[in-house]
């Protein structure tokens, strides 16, 4: 039996497996749509995972992204963190001389500025999903273009439109008016690129010093146009790694190798019944939101309540 | 806002012989009614606080009284009392601070016309103690505040300090109040605290959404839970008592940075960001509610002062939202931050 590390990184479009040697090279990956339902992504996906790696044993598993805590007590995780340090943490491990880290993900956008392998500033998006990978795919499907082709598209265009930068509702109508005056569908694909870079600029790197190396990674990293844009305006080269889409899930999959507790995990743990129910509680006027957790069927956790009283 | 109702009560309920109503914590069901009546776009304080207008006056209150001001604050209280008139509600509105002002001659005639028998020495005297109990409370806040991420035992801060405003709403004179007062803050001194390896942050920004923790989703909690010592400049004996001459020290101390004051607290907050780096502080976080102008202006001068001493800086904006995921994720990655820092 070889020794394995998992990670998985459970975002609001996608969640990202990758399972680690004791050498943290990369044994197998996996990339699925979240499709709304976290609990029902993981297990897909550990399921595929075990099919593929009979002779691994698991040391460490590791959870990050916006579900990660409670996927961590799902698959029973020796170490929960949040995207913003298991991005850091996988980008630094291919790149240790990186500088500027630029992330699009599903939801969420992120620059993470570090000097000597540590992180110095960070900043994310506002509550917003302003020029994020979601807000790229639904314009996608409106212009009814596969979002695989989003960008190869965008290349080809000589003259994108300008497109509103700042908001994805005005953005959203500048489109439809320069789609419904005649303008080409590739232009304005290039278009929707340039305005998610500015975008990304002004909102989360404002005040921010961008130095190279820069590694732009993320689901949206996949999208030469919005990498194009991205060189094009900061004037410098932008990487972007083959595993870019996979950086949360290796970095916490590291994370887990280097916090190891000794204790052995294997697969078949996801086989465990895991559910969750959600309620509101009326014993005062803050109606919080309560969700409890059942693991084998037993009550393992409650969250939500404001006052403590209530689980 | 926060725990002052408690010295609010106190002053009202022994100067004025009315029923004075001790108004509801802020709950989920405050903002939903201030929301309701309230402009769209209007920052958060003014959704809170007409919430907790309307939650009186289901309360059985018919006088009301409002103070404020420094930014649009200040105009906050006559269009509270427009929307509460639409409604077709019977109540008197007091306004203490008009267009930005107050006059102690006016104040003296409200107070007159709500309760006739107003004695205005009576007034003052309970005033002195007033602004005494509030002088203690943030004192004792300020402790708090920088050991409640250590404590041995959970709740142990917090259980002393409700017993301590509970026993405030019963003193009578200044004598009892500071017997009171030394009393709680011994208890305070002898909880038990852990200290290794602290990590400081100190918090700014736009004064309710700091001094209110319904506000900012009890930022407070989650980072003493994160075992952070936490410092806070902004609260009510500061706005009322101090700022006046204290803004003065910052202009000239933060000289390089700013020269006049951008309203409400920027000013003061630039320069609490440069004291904060120069005493050592591991990082610094903003707050402030969505659309709050002043602090808006001074966000990119707090940005550059934290670059200049390579301090990190994180801004959070508040608005009526519920969920707080996004907030602790961008908290951990704060503090994961602040760890390596330290580390290496």
């Amino acid at each position: 039996m070889r020794k394995g590390y998992l990670g998985i990184d459970i975002g609001s479009i996608s969640t990202k497996g990758v399972v680690l040697d004791e050498q943290n090279e990369i044994l197998d990956s996996l990339y699925i749509w979240t499709e709304g339902n976290p609990i029902e992504a993981v297990k897909r996906l550990v399921k595929e995972l075990a099919n593929r790696l009979e002779d691994v044993e698991l040391y460490g598993i590791g959870t990050t992204g916006s579900a990660r805590k409670l996927i961590g007590l799902m698959v029973d995780a020796n170490i929960v963190k949040n995207e913003i340090t298991a991005h850091a943490v996988g980008t630094t491990h291919f790149y240790p001389d990186v500088r500027t880290i630029l992330e699009i993900g599903g939801q969420d956008s992120k620059m993470i500025l570090i000097k000597n392998g540590i992180i110095t500033d960070y900043a994310m998006n506002t509550l917003c999903a302003a020029g994020t990978g979601s807000f790229l795919s639904s314009q996608a499907k409106r212009l009814g273009v596969e979002i695989e082709d989003f960008g190869r598209l965008a290349l080809t265009s000589k003259s994108p439109v300008k497109i509103a930068a700042r908001c994805t509702v005005f953005a959203e109508s500048d489109l439809i008016h320069k789609a419904q005056v005649g303008y080409k569908k590739e232009d304005i694909v290039a278009g929707l690129s340039r305005s998610v870079v500015l975008n990304y600029l002004n909102n989360v790197g404002k005040g921010k010093k961008i130095e190279s190396p820069i590694v732009f990674q993320g689901g949206v990293s996949k999208n030469e146009g919005v990498k194009k844009y991205f060189e094009e305006i900061l004037q410098s080269k932008v990487i972007v790694d083959p595993n870019s889409h996979l950086m949360g899930a290796i970095g916490i999959a590291l994370l887990a190798h280097k916090n190891e507790d000794g204790r052995k995990r294997k697969f078949s743990m996801i086989d465990i019944p895991f559910d969750t129910k959600g309620f509101e509680c009326e014993k005062c006027s803050n109606h919080c939101e309560i969700l409890r957790i059942y693991k084998d069927h037993q009550m393992i956790e409650a969250w939500g309540s404001k006052c403590g009283k209530v689980s | 806002m926060g725990d002052y109702a408690v010295p609010a009560y106190f002053l009202l309920s022994h100067i004025l012989r009315n029923e004075i109503i001790m108004p509801n914590k802020i709950t989920a069901r405050t903002i939903e009614l201030g929301t309701k009546y309230s402009p769209e776009f209007v920052c958060t304080p003014f959704k809170y606080t007409l919430g907790t207008l309307l939650e009186g006056i289901e309360n059985g209150a018919h006088i009301l009284i409002q103070a404020g001001g420094g930014c649009r604050y200040g105009y906050y209280a006559e269009l509270q009392e427009q929307i509460i008139k639409d409604l077709n509600i019977d109540c008197e509105f007091y306004n203490l601070v008009t267009a930005g002002k107050t006059n102690v001659k006016r104040i003296y005639h409200m107070m007159k016309k709500i309760d006739p028998k107003f004695s205005c020495f009576k007034g003052l005297y309970y005033l002195s103690i007033t602004k005494k109990m509030i002088f203690y409370m943030d004192s004792l806040d300020h402790y708090i505040r920088a050991n409640i991420g250590f404590e041995v035992e959970k709740g142990s801060f917090q259980k002393v300090k409700e017993e301590m405003l509970e026993s405030f709403l019963k003193i009578k004179n200044h004598k009892e109040l500071k017997k009171c007062y030394q009393k709680y803050k011994q208890k305070l001194e002898q909880i038990e605290v852990k200290k290794e390896q602290v990590l400081k942050v100190g918090i700014i920004g736009e004064l309710y959404t700091l001094m209110e923790p319904y506000a900012n989703y009890e930022l407070e909690k989650v980072l003493a839970s994160m075992n952070l010592e936490i410092k806070r400049y902004t609260n009510v004996y500061y706005l009322l008592f101090e700022k006046r001459k204290q803004v003065k020290k910052y202009l000239k101390n933060a000289s390089s940075y700013i020269t006049y004051q951008m309203g409400a607290d920027a000013a003061d907050n630039i320069g609490r960001a440069k004291e904060l780096c120069e005493q050592g502080y591991d990082g610094i976080i903003h707050i402030k509610s969505s659309f709050c102008t002043p602090e808006i202006g001074a966000m990119p001068i707090i940005n550059k002062v934290c670059s200049d001493y390579q301090v990190p800086v994180v801004f959070l904006s508040f608005d009526a939202a519920t969920s707080e995921v996004g907030l602790k994720t961008r908290l951990e990655a704060f503090f994961d931050m602040l760890e390596m820092r330290k580390k290496q």
